[in-house]
């Protein structure tokens, strides 16, 4: 059995270790708030985005934009994977590694080839490793991510896009359903997958254009496209402080459960310490 | 009364304003647009510049947004603001970046983040010092 003293220094480890623990599952339980309040803050964006595209879509233009044109062949993908900038907060990345993982087998499989496009560093690190064609790539984006640090990581895969280097473009994230379930998440960004095919005879109109059709619809579908990925972004920061706050608490709870059974295996000690004690000093006592 | 309609102003991190209103103008690519009720479905591009709205009653707003698009339907207009001064090269120079982030980080075996985030900051810090120069310029 181990000394008193050892088992009393292991406890002390471990009392400090759990300090660091609930401490950081607290500040991700704050920080939760945040994120889920700046992930509200950027639905009414894309929400009256995505309604003005829905108009665009149905509205009888003369300009068809190429995002909303399906490709015929398609010969290479692009990804454009939304991960945390630091660790401890459970599977999360992992998880969502392993549906982009999938979704790309199920690409290469008939022979496509696949570029990539992180954003947060545990994703570069990890798409690196796996020898992936990492095309561009932003990270330490922070707690409050901007639109302005993803417009140029966004820009360069729409830029292969256009230019017919990839003819189709996902986008991988976390989505918060609550604070105890995050889902990874592989949507299609590019063609636009149109929306609702119904409403399209009520739509017997169409915008007065200026300057004119084509410069307008570039400007927005490029701010769509952002907006989803940013949108992408605000979703993970609220998963990766809840997933962090549910892995702290776990971690603060086992090592709670850890001292206690210290605990037990040090007062043995130290009572049969205290018990050999007394016998000693008895039988001496008898001997004089 | 005066008729209104809905105005919603919007950026991406935030909503800016949403009420009725009886007039709003805007700084439109091609000049200012003053928007009343039941104007036709219109949709354009923003300058950088103030919103006016006169909101129901009278009493006036004003809103700085730097660029967007501009939709109008009869009752309702929505502003979607950008968050960011946007310009072509600035553009540009941001997806060079990326792309070099993406680059340096390849050619880096050891995983030398460092020096690529030096190179980042560098290359965002040149970014912003074009852009300053260039509404200098405009000025």
């Amino acid at each position: 059995m181990a000394s008193g003293k050892e088992v009393r220094t292991k406890i002390k480890s471990i009392q400090n270790t759990q300090k660091i623990t609930k401490a950081m599952e607290m500040v991700a339980a704050s920080k939760m708030r945040k994120a889920q309040d700046r992930m509200a803050a950027s639905r009414p964006y894309s929400d009256k985005m995505r309604q003005v595209i829905h108009h665009l879509a149905f509205a009888h233009t003369e300009y068809k934009h190429p995002y909303l044109l399906e490709r015929d062949e398609v010969k290479r993908v692009g990804y454009i994977i939304i991960s945390t900038d630091r660790g401890l907060c459970g599977g999360l990345n992992t998880n969502e590694f392993k549906a982009v993982l999938k979704s790309v087998i199920e690409w290469s499989d008939q022979g496509v080839e696949v570029d990539y496009c992180t954003i947060g560093t545990k994703a570069a690190g990890f798409f690196k490793r796996m020898k992936g064609d990492i095309v561009s790539q932003a990270g330490h984006l922070g707690d409050a991510p901007s639109v302005n640090d993803l417009i140029g990581s966004v820009k360069v895969m729409l830029d292969a896009y256009n230019e017919g280097k990839i003819d189709r473009l996902y986008v991988a994230y976390n989505e918060f359903v609550n604070t105890m379930t995050q889902e990874p998440r592989v949507n299609q960004l590019l063609p636009v997958i149109s929306i609702k095919e119904e409403d399209e005879l009520k739509h017997h109109w169409d915008y007065i254009y200026e300057p004119d059709a084509k410069d307008v619809l570039d400007g927005l579908m490029v701010r769509y496209i952002e907006s989803l990925v940013y949108q992408g972004v605000t979703e993970n920061v609220a998963c990766e402080m809840a997933a962090r706050m549910i892995a702290m608490k776990a971690a603060t709870d086992n090592a709670g459960e850890l001292i206690n059974d210290l605990q037990l295996v040090y007062n043995k000690a130290r009572q049969a310490a205290i018990t050999q004690e007394i016998s000693e000093i008895v039988s001496g006592a008898a001997a004089v | 009364m005066a008729m209104t309609m809905h105005v919603d102003i919007v950026s991406a991190e935030h909503e800016l304003f949403s009420g009725t209103a009886e007039v709003v103008i805007a700084p439109a690519v091609r000049g200012e647009v003053g928007i009343y009720p039941r104007h036709t479905q219109m949709i354009t591009p923003l300058k950088p510049g103030e919103v006016r709205i006169t909101k129901q009653g009278g009493e006036e707003e004003s809103i700085y947004v730097s660029g967007g698009i501009l939709e109008v339907q009869p009752h309702v207009v929505t502003i979607l603001s950008d968050t960011a001064v946007r310009a072509h090269d600035l553009d540009e120079a941001a997806a060079m970046e990326a792309q070099k982030r993406a680059e340096q980080a390849l050619k880096d075996k050891t995983g030398d983040m460092e020096e690529a985030e030096a190179l980042a900051q560098l290359a965002e810090a040149a970014a912003q010092i074009h852009l300053i120069q260039k509404l200098r310029g405009k000025k």
